[in-house]
């Protein structure tokens, strides 16, 4: 065998080897999974994001009518929206699973705030899809709009809930 | 869905879970590319040596591809959101491993020593039997955690394993370690390969235990948490059991591998840097203590410290109690030979360490053949299986899983550093197989139920959370509104 056809070989191989090792390092990239954060705009994004909740919260009127009348279709909220706090503008997509509030891990929205509990809200649809928010025994109580809750109430679009220095809002 | 934010930033941030993909068909395409490279590297020794493509290529790679596409389909079929990439990294080192080891069968100068034996076609029967028993664990073992049913079981299997060898008729003693055991009509087995497997299996189950008095119960001193008393029992049982390994099997690899992934494991599980001093400490004390009275370890520092002068002690054949080698020496010039790229498959002179050359040495062969370049790509194939190990523990969602997957892969890990170092002179040489590449039937099968064990891990840490249950509040309680 000629000298040259066993150097081009030598090199082929020691090539190849290198390429599988990057196609498996290219797999390990393509393979990330876990919890996707996807970060949208800067400041200036979250500024006008902010002015704009705070146009959108209606008057608390409007509200009552809306929570008691149940209209649904039109008024479906599609995701939860964090205005205000550490946590402002986090949005979760409401895909009619429960959503839990709380300092602990598992919370679907883990809330960093001295005033909340571990364990401290949820917010589930009931059989109509309505939303529906209830305290679960925090310490500090859970405002919706002014009030404390007692008992679960359903939650109207742009209601402010309001944990510790967190306030939540369902939009459309 | 789970999630968290960092509060720092810019506070705009959707949050959403992503379900890993099954990636089988990603792992097909790479096990072909991994057969496809042992067969070239075969066609290449055979060129290179005979000037023709070798006869047994054929069936080399059909043998090769039928185990890789039985052990895929096992895979496929009893865990299919495994990790994509451990089958295929083991497949290729396996393979290129039987290449050299044919590579030195084909030695004209090993076939003249008295105890020549065709090694090759029993590594692949080995390998063969360690794909068995790679599909064995994956069907067998449907869920990780029954493994810490067995915590206590397990801890006296792997002290019986390890003192097998010590049994006076079944021990096997070859060239000073007695890490050998031999079955009547089989052959040689070493016990010492599988007890680390089952090691594994007790430290995960007692740590994930003890692991909260292990972490919090200590006293701080000098920066460093120091632990209780009665905490310390277990660490320095491990010690003494690594010590009197090396003091009865003279055997500094396994003793060092244990006690390695012990104080890995004990790390992971209470995150305390002191077990890290506490351990190294430990080992150097030990290492020193025993090299000070065991001649069989005084060599392998002599030969360490200076290679040159032990290899002029042996070829001068000066006879002073203790066994000269000249082994230590010739690894290294192997790898001066190779230079960056090497001489090219069956180009080398490895041949000429002799006896160990396809086991323990098997690195200088590559050393010398493939080069620095094909000697990194190897050791970053291993360090790709230990970073997947790795992942999978991070992963896993139960503790006993996550403690076992690091064991393991902490151990892997520990096993390449210690062969790869002693045949590179880094650390004294000690008698441990380099996994997949090395010729040694319980190394290859053990390794391979390692692989299985660590892909049923991954897929039970991959497999997507099942749709979250309604929520029975919600059907059984009537909102009354005002």
């Amino acid at each position: 065998m000629s000298e040259l056809t066993l150097t081009v070989m030598r090199l082929g191989f020691l090539a190849v080897l290198w390429l599988f090792v990057i196609v498996a390092v290219q797999v390990i990239r393509s393979d990330l999974f876990g919890t996707r954060v996807t970060q949208r705009g800067s400041r200036r994004d979250a500024g006008r994001q902010q002015q704009a909740a705070r146009q959108a919260a209606p008057p608390p009127q409007q509200q009552r009518q809306q929570s008691g009348g149940g209209r649904r279709g039109r008024n479906t909220p599609t995701k939860l929206v964090v205005t205000e706090g550490t946590l402002t503008g986090t949005t979760v997509a409401l895909q009619g699973q429960t959503i839990t509030l709380g300092r602990a891990h598992d919370s679907t929205i883990v809330l960093d705030d001295d005033y909340a509990s571990s364990r401290h809200a949820r917010i589930y649809p009931d059989r109509d899809g309505q939303w529906i928010v209830e305290d679960l025994g925090s310490t500090n109580g859970t405002y919706l709009d002014r009030t404390r809750l007692t008992t679960p109430t359903p939650i109207s679009l742009g209601a402010p809930i309001r944990i510790g220095k967190t306030v939540i809002e369902l939009r459309k | 869905m789970s999630s968290t934010t960092n509060p720092s930033t810019q506070h705009t941030s959707t949050i959403g879970a992503i379900g890993a993909p099954s990636r089988r068909n990603t792992e097909l395409a790479l096990l072909v590319f991994a057969v496809v490279i042992p067969v070239f590297a075969y066609a290449n020794v055979g060129l290179a040596l005979n000037d023709e493509m070798p006869t047994g290529l054929l069936s080399y790679g059909l043998g090769l591809g039928l185990m890789a596409g039985v052990g895929h389909l096992a895979v496929r079929k009893f865990a299919p959101y495994a990790d994509p990439l451990m089958l295929p990294l083991a497949t290729l080192l396996n393979g290129i491993g039987l290449v050299a080891i044919w590579r030195l069968d084909q030695s004209k100068r090993l076939q003249a020593s008295s105890t020549f034996v065709e090694a090759a076609p029993r590594q692949l029967m080995y390998s063969a039997l360690g794909v068995a028993l790679f599909m064995a664990v994956l069907f067998f073992l449907k869920d990780h955690r029954v493994l810490q049913r067995y915590t206590y079981i397990s801890m006296a299997g792997a002290l019986i394993l390890l003192l097998l060898p010590l049994v006076p008729g079944l021990g096997h003693n070859v060239y000073g370690a007695k890490i050998w055991i031999k079955i009547p009509g089989l052959g040689t087995l070493q016990p010492g390969e599988f007890a680390k497997i089952v090691l594994a299996v007790f430290f995960a189950g007692y740590l994930m235990v003890k692991r909260d008095a292990l972490a919090l119960a200590s006293r701080r001193f000098m920066g460093l948490y120091l632990p209780r008393g009665r905490d310390l029992g277990p660490i320095i049982v491990v010690w003494i059991i690594s010590i009197l390994i090396l003091v009865f099997e003279t055997d500094l690899g396994t003793s060092l591998l244990f006690f390695g992934m012990f104080v890995i494991m004990l790390y992971v599980a209470t995150e305390r840097t002191s077990w890290i001093v506490f351990g190294l400490l430990m080992s150097a004390v030990g290492a020193v203590g025993v090299a000070s009275f065991e001649p069989h370890i005084q060599t392998r520092v002599q030969a360490w410290l200076d290679p040159m002068h032990e290899f002029e002690l042996s070829r001068a054949g000066v006879v002073d109690g203790i066994v000269h080698s000249e082994q230590a020496m010739q690894a290294l010039w192997a790898f001066g030979s190779g230079g960056t790229l090497g001489t090219g498959w069956g180009q080398g002179h490895s041949d000429l360490i002799g006896f160990a050359a396809n086991s323990d040495f098997i690195l200088a062969t590559f050393g010398e053949e493939l080069g620095l370049a094909g000697v990194m790509a190897l050791l970053l194939l291993y360090a790709l299986i230990v970073e997947r190990g790795v992942r999978t523990s991070l992963a896993a969602r139960d503790p006993f899983g996550k403690l076992l997957a690091i064991g393991l892969s902490g151990a892997f890990a520990l096993q390449v550093f210690v062969v790869a170092g002693g045949v590179m002179g880094l650390i004294p040489l000690t008698g441990m197989t380099m996994p997949f590449l090395a010729y040694g039937g319980s190394s290859v099968i053990a390794n391979w139920a390692l692989i299985g064990i660590l892909l049923r891990i991954s897929d039970t840490a991959r497999r997507p959370a099942p749709a979250p249950a309604t929520n029975p509040d919600v059907e059984m309680t009537q909102v009354v509104r005002p």
